[in-house]
């Protein structure tokens, strides 16, 4: 199975190059090779990290919270990150430091983590309440951002970045986010036992030697270096880490540590797909964003699943 | 030998002391039936004794250590608890879940090895799962369910297995079977801790009985001494008749005291 999805996502990949090649195959042949390196690979390999990244932390956070509707969204870091790298944007630091947003957007997801992990110490369910209060301050940041831009510029760049997007990356943002997400994921693949044992609530856990505490903060540490990073460079993408898990379940099965690298590369391959489309949906002229694509199909999926909640649930 | 020994428990939750200097031993070879009305601290002196909780006042201490010192992962190797109602969060297969059972001793990666596997069969065996081994945990009954996180408890061949009301849910013959296998790991040597509210069952296959009423320890002592109807009064505050020693013994309830 887990070929299978390596198949799928490598087949994405193909599948992009094939049409940038034929999209691009009138140019000369070293315009072609520029593109294809330049542009479209990076743009490729910063999806398909971006993509296992939340695929992942989706993925561990619906062990984690052992809740079908978690999300990387859900604990405020992506707010968190978002609202970090408008902060870059509207304060014009970006014209002065290309990386600041990045930078910023990291230390936004920081913020956000410690906030969620300090407010919900007290376990689940304060942990999910904890990152809504989070979500919605940073959503308030946002806001009085986009409120105060100076010009109508800002506001457009803050909402254009917002949208998520992987336009325009070059090999340098690679270069930048890459650590960052690979490091958290490493992180987060040691926690597979320890989210299998929390099947069985948090006391049994904590009855076969795992330590509470120290899973919240691994956790949360991986999701926001690769939550982070993902963002400051992207935007925000949504829906990728609440979609992934529950397409590989019935593959896979229920066992958390079994839907973690299957999940990330599912998400690698939906996120890949999602850009291909969004690239290849040209709508009067203006490439659709990728944050905005992934949020028209990830919605009614997301309703579908409350509603599968709400009649499974006693 | 004493093997587990809680000296000076306490326990204050808001205000209110949930246990009140509880001081008891506990040897290899005992089956130790806590019993008590509801609220008396049975639930919370087991997550002590367990080294889940860490009381306000007092020590537990494991073979002269005490729990607070112990590595989580080398006690979760030795000691099984099973909290009340335990449930499954995720429609994992019975097999699965006995298995979460050996995960102190799993490596961080890397899947089952064939003794691994030879394990979790006879534990499923021996709880009488032998025809809900795929299916998943979170279709099973109640009394399944509970075999089934009675499996994972034993699965890992603990010293010590510390169970808050194992026998809930479960119908009189797999109450009896499992109160018979409890019985059976302490006669083979090792120590079982477990809150019992069938109080026939307790009298019948416990070896030792410890009441709690209000926190506090009213009576520890060998089954046949301790569980009197003097006893009975004093904890649930009713008339009792207790009739008949070891396995013909029976507890019969007559009227509030």
């Amino acid at each position: 199975m887990v070929l299978f999805l390596i198949a799928i996502a490598s087949g994405a990949v193909w599948l992009s190059l094939s049409q940038i090649l034929h999209v691009f195959g009138s140019n000369p042949t070293d315009l072609a090779r520029l593109i294809v390196l330049d542009l479209r690979l990076p743009r490729a390999v910063l999806g398909i990290l971006i993509g296992a990244a939340l695929g992942l932390c989706g993925a561990v956070l619906q062990g984690l919270l052992r809740n079908p509707l978690a999300d990387p969204g859900l604990l405020g870091i992506s707010s968190g990150a978002a609202l970090g790298a408008a902060i870059a944007i509207y304060f014009g630091l970006t014209t002065k430091f290309a990386y600041a947003a990045p930078a910023l957007g990291l230390c936004g997801a920081v913020a956000a983590t410690i906030l969620t992990f300090v407010f919900g110490r007290g376990g689940t369910l304060s942990l999910i309440l904890a990152g809504a209060a989070v979500s919605a301050l940073a959503g308030a940041g946002l806001s009085l951002a986009l409120n105060l831009a100076p010009n109508g510029t800002g506001a457009y760049e803050i909402m254009t970045w917002l949208m998520g997007s992987l336009t325009d990356v070059s090999w340098e943002q690679v270069k930048l986010a890459a650590p960052f997400i690979v490091v958290g994921m490493g992180i987060l693949a040691t926690t597979a036992r320890s989210l299998d044992a929390l099947s069985l609530g948090e006391v049994q856990a904590e009855s076969l030697g795992v330590d509470p505490d120290r899973l919240r903060l691994t956790i949360l540490v991986g999701v926001a270096l690769c939550v982070g990073a993902a963002t400051s460079v992207a935007g925000a993408i949504g829906f990728v880490g609440l979609i992934s898990p529950h397409l590989v379940r019935p593959f896979v099965g229920h066992e958390p540590s079994r839907t973690l690298i299957p999940s990330a590369l599912c998400g690698a391959a939906l996120l890949l797909g999602a850009d291909v489309c969004s690239r290849l949906l040209p709508f009067n002229g203006t490439e659709i964003k990728l944050g905005v694509f992934t949020a028209m199909v990830g919605a009614p999926f997301f309703f579908w699943l409350v509603m599968r909640v709400s009649r499974t649930a006693p | 030998m004493s093997r587990l020994v809680a000296t000076g428990i306490t326990v204050q939750r808001g205000g209110r002391r949930i246990l009140n200097d509880v001081s008891a031993s506990f040897s290899d070879g005992a089956f130790v039936a806590v019993i008590g009305a509801n609220g008396a601290g049975k639930s919370t002196l087991l997550s002590v004794l367990a080294g889940l909780l860490k009381p306000d006042g007092g020590k537990t201490t494991l073979d002269g250590r005490p729990l607070a010192d112990l590595d989580r992962k080398a006690l979760a190797r030795r000691r099984a608890y099973l909290p009340q109602n335990p449930c499954c969060e995720w429609p994992i297969s019975v097999e699965s879940l006995v298995a979460l059972g050996l995960t102190p001793s799993l490596p961080a990666f890397g899947g089952f090895a064939p003794e691994v596997q030879d394990r979790v069969s006879q534990a499923i065996h021996a709880c009488d799962l032998d025809d809900h081994r795929e299916q998943a945990a979170t279709t099973l009954s109640g009394g399944e369910l509970a075999r089934a996180m009675l499996a994972r408890a034993l699965v890992g061949d603990p010293d010590l297995l510390i169970a808050d009301e194992p026998m809930a849910g479960l119908d009189p013959r797999h109450a009896l079977d499992t109160m018979a296998r409890l019985q059976r790991l302490a006669h083979s040597g090792k120590l079982v801790v477990a809150s019992v509210h069938d109080l026939t069952l307790a009298a019948r296959f416990s070896t030792h009985i410890l009441a709690l009423s209000h926190g506090s320890l009213i009576a520890h002592g060998p089954t046949g001494d301790t569980l009197s109807a003097a006893l009975l009064r004093e904890i649930f505050e009713v008339e009792a008749r207790v009739s008949g020693r070891g396995a013909d013994a029976a507890i019969d309830f007559l009227a509030p005291a």
